[in-house]
């Protein structure tokens, strides 16, 4: 018990803790690594609370796909850093207001709600299986439309992102096979006699 | 020592406003403001986990997966943007995307 309370205090510091430098480092590529020590704690507290798919997707999905994707674009453009954090402190008083009085709320939500204990879960975890195998035998196959949904809005998005991303440049030779295989004027078929070279 | 429900939400709460937070500060910087925005759904994805665990109850955690989904599909998109829109105006100070005049 006393692990635990440890472990759980211990991932949860360092995630606030790394969140807090995701917002206030001055090189927004410590920004990104910061934000990789969040997730990778957030996901030691998905451990915690019994949920390892969710933490090993958060792992790899997270910080193997989406965070490398940030750190390309935050290393690929060409952008003056210190003059875009030219307003911060100009916003620290009304950010640290509206999110002093956010959080004060939300803890007293917290604070003076109770569980009630009548509401029965929709899908009850086994104990049997494991966790994946839980998830996977309800997601696919009650929630099996969400699923689809899901892999419908990851298609739309990396169609989006090429589009977007997707340009051609003017004045740049390329290869244009259509043309090339189609000309009729220059290219001559001739049939060759073996053993003879062409006059 | 025990930790119940209201710890982790607690974590999660003090994650969103820190979100928040950096939406507030970094009022120009578009990449910062993405981070908030993944910082708040990481939260969010959080509060579902240990309200579907301390339940006993797996939909928490399929609808954590989704929101995972839509929130990788909303960084890969918005970044998409984000480089586009460098590529035409060599900036990406949020107060200058004023070409709607909105």
């Amino acid at each position: 018990m006393f692990l635990s309370a440890f472990f759980f205090y211990l991932f949860a510091i360092v995630c606030v803790g790394a969140a807090f430098m995701v917002i206030s480092a001055k090189n927004p590529v410590h920004a990104v690594l910061f934000l990789i020590l969040a997730f990778f704690n957030a996901s030691g507290l998905f451990i915690m609370l019994g949920a390892e798919f969710l933490a090993m997707i958060l792992v790899v999905v997270y910080v193997g796909a989406v965070m490398v994707l940030f750190l390309f674009v935050v290393m690929m453009l060409d952008v003056d850093f210190a003059e875009l954090r030219a307003g911060f402190s100009k916003y620290l008083p009304i950010g640290a207001t509206v999110g002093l009085l956010l959080l004060v709320e939300l803890i007293f939500v917290i604070g003076a709600w109770a569980v009630s204990p009548a509401s029965s879960p929709q899908a009850p975890i086994a104990q049997s299986m494991s966790n994946t195998a839980a998830l996977g035998e309800i997601l696919y196959t009650k929630y099996v439309y969400l699923f689809e949904a899901a892999g419908l809005i990851l298609l739309v998005a990396m169609i989006g992102a090429i589009v977007l991303t997707l340009h051609h440049k003017e004045g740049v030779r390329r290869q244009s096979i259509a043309t090339q295989i189609g000309r009729k004027s220059s290219v001559e078929l001739v049939k060759m006699q073996s053993g003879r070279g062409l006059l | 020592m025990i930790i119940g429900l209201s710890h982790y939400l607690t974590v999660a709460a003090v994650l969103f406003t820190l979100g928040m937070f950096g939406i507030f500060l970094n009022r120009k910087n578009v990449i910062v403001i993405l981070m908030s925005i993944e910082l708040m759904l990481l939260a969010v994805n959080l509060n579902l986990v240990a309200f579907s665990s301390f339940h006993a109850d797996l939909v928490g955690q399929v609808f954590a997966l989704i929101v995972l989904t839509v929130a990788a599909a909303e960084a890969a998109i918005g970044l998409a943007i984000v480089v586009a829109y460098f590529r035409n105006r060599r900036t990406i100070d949020v107060a200058e995307i004023d070409l709607l005049k909105g």
